[in-house]
């Protein structure tokens, strides 16, 4: 009884802590601001030639000033994303499964490295930016054609189009490795290699193009039905989790399940994981400015008060529940956080990042451990229960919480979530979020199908015992006589 | 000769070592192993669930010694190894057939 009434406690204690947001005033505005206007009204004097030629070649070497500093942060931003897939998330996952499984799993990560990377240069990234179709992109840059060291204006005006694809890319790797965490320790790697091949192209390619491709129907820039999604939560997140929990229902649960406990081997290779994640993170969010500017430092506060603020409610439901705050719960929830800020980053106050951390984690933390108990499927290392989840309460709370003076994304009239009483974005979000559920749930059930009937899709009984590293890779973790 | 083995707490197997190298015993082999006579484990949580973990980490040393030393190392471990607790172990002994030592082959006690 007394537990209820903590937990309780608890809710009221995050809903309070919310009602400051709605008084938040930030002092500073992150937005870039406009340009001063000229004061010269009528009749300019001559101008000499040499010092037109001047003010010609200062503005050129102003505008290669700012394009080094977005580039150098766009760059290093580029490298910490693919830092949080390798090794960040191999070695989160990594710990979390048994012994046996631990290569595979990495190596599931990590193969994404190789294979987006050449489904990207060849026709991903054309796919994904090209063009200007409401669904997909086109062929216009398939091999990179016309990627160079000039920007593209629609996207990024000061970097290099280089810089611009590969940061994309990186979070294109990123995403199907999230799903290998749902068919931990059963799942072939010849048919992870087919099933991400198809993904990529029936799921993420689309998904991508709708929410930040020019043109797209989502996209927050001009699209038919605006979404707020400043780094992916629904193009990462909510695709990933719930592609998840489909290969987890459609193949089962790993022998065993649920009797038989399977805790992590290593909660400290799973530790290291989630500090590099939440590190790199900041690359995932920040970067997704696409400059250097104040908005990149606005999305920056806001991803780690979301960490923070889920770690701290994961934690603190786990120690009125259990008694105790686990390690493997203060982690979790600090990743639950950053996945359900990825698509507020860049449009909500600190304040308001710190609120969706503490309602994130709480939620999470119920999705993992009550509705998973419920419908009993094995979602092995949690990928619905934080990505799916998360990233659906993160895209509806962006709706509520973006606010203009942080990022005027509709024009410097408009508002633009609930806290503007922009009310009707809390609907645009339901929108793209449904339209990322039900292109993941299709081209999941597409792509598994096909994969089934081509490779194959789960390993047999006996491979499942012996463990995945010696059979799908012939090699142990840990080689103990050596 | 009799083969002593005795399954002991991991935290007091640093005294029984000292108290042996003092008994006069020469030589021992270790392993970490798990189990329970009658101790109860305890609970973990993984992900909300709860699940008992009954086997419990404890060192197993083994000797083999010759007969006249068997009480003195027996009353040696009873000494060192005891907490009063329960999970303090057990000492098992058995009797030895042969020993032989490999680098010179020698045989029966003078091998121990």
């Amino acid at each position: 009884m007394s537990r209820a009434l903590l937990q309780c406690s608890l809710a009221v204690i995050t809903a309070l802590g919310a009602l400051p947001v709605w008084a938040q005033q930030p002092s500073v505005s992150a937005a870039t601001p406009a340009p001063a206007s000229s004061s010269l009204t009528t009749a300019k004097p001559e101008v000499p030639k040499e010092v037109s030629e001047k003010l010609e070649s200062l503005e050129q070497k102003v505008a290669a000033a700012q394009s080094s500093g977005d580039n150098a942060w766009m760059l290093m931003s580029a490298a910490m994303v693919l830092l949080m897939t390798g090794p960040g998330l191999a070695l989160f996952y990594g710990g979390l499964v048994r012994r046996k499984n631990t290569l595979a799993i990495m190596m599931q990560s990590f193969a994404m490295m190789g294979l987006i990377t050449v489904l990207w240069a060849t026709v991903g990234y054309s796919l994904c930016f090209g063009g200007s179709g409401p669904v997909i992109g086109d062929f216009a840059h398939a091999f990179l054609r016309g990627v160079g060291v000039a920007p593209n204006p629609d996207y990024a005006a000061t970097i290099p189009q280089l810089t611009f694809m590969i940061y994309q890319l990186m979070f294109a790797v990123i995403t199907p490795a999230l799903i290998t965490g749902a068919t931990a320790e059963r799942m072939k790697f010849s048919g992870t290699v087919l099933f991400m091949t198809l993904w990529f192209f029936l799921v993420y390619a689309p998904l991508a193009h709708m929410v930040w491709g020019k043109g797209g129907l989502l996209n927050a820039n001009g699209g038919r039905i605006p979404c707020l999604d400043f780094a992916g939560g629904t193009v990462v997140h909510i695709t990933s989790g719930v592609s998840a929990l489909v290969c987890a229902l459609y193949m089962g649960k790993r022998l065993g399940f649920p009797k038989q406990p399977m805790p992590p081997h290593s909660l400290v290779l799973s530790f290291i994981g989630a500090c590099l994640l939440w590190v790199g993170w900041f690359g995932f969010n920040a970067g997704s400015a696409l400059a250097a500017g104040g908005l990149a430092s606005s999305a920056f506060v806001a991803t780690h008060f979301g960490a923070a603020g889920a770690a701290f409610s994961w934690s603190a439901a786990e120690w009125i529940r259990n008694g105790k705050a686990s390690a493997l719960g203060a982690i979790s929830g600090a990743v639950a956080g950053l996945v359900a800020i990825t698509p507020a980053a860049g449009f909500v106050a600190p304040m308001p990042a710190l609120a969706i951390g503490l309602v994130a984690g709480v939620c999470c933390y119920l999705m993992v451990t009550k509705v998973k108990a419920v419908f009993a499927y094995d979602d092995a290392l949690d990928a619905f229960g934080v990505h799916g989840a998360g990233g659906t309460v993160g895209a509806l709370l962006t709706g509520v919480f973006a606010q203009s003076v942080i990022n005027p994304i509709f024009g410097p009239e408009n508002g633009v979530g609930a806290l503007d009483r922009h009310w009707g974005q809390v609907g645009n979000q339901l929108v793209g979020i449904g339209i990322a559920w039900g292109l993941a749930l299709v081209g999941t059930i597409v792509s598994l199908k096909i994969t089934d009937l081509l490779t194959g899709f789960r390993v047999s009984e006996e491979h499942e015992v012996q463990g995945l590293d010696v059979t799908q890779h012939g090699e142990e973790a840990y080689y103990l006589e050596n | 000769m009799m083969k002593v083995e005795a399954v002991i707490q991991p935290s007091r197997f640093e005294s029984v070592k000292e108290a042996l190298r003092e008994a006069g015993v020469e030589g021992m082999t270790v392993t970490e192993v798990r189990g329970h006579g009658r101790q109860k484990g305890h609970t973990e949580v993984y992900r909300g669930r709860e699940y008992t973990v009954d086997l419990l980490p404890k060192i197993k040393v083994e000797l083999v010694i010759p007969d006249r030393l068997v009480d003195t190392v027996v009353n040696t471990i009873l000494k060192s190894a005891k907490t009063g607790k329960i999970g303090d172990g057990k000492i098992f002994l058995t009797r030895v057939e042969e020993a032989v030592r490999i680098r010179n082959e020698e045989r029966g006690e003078n091998a121990l």
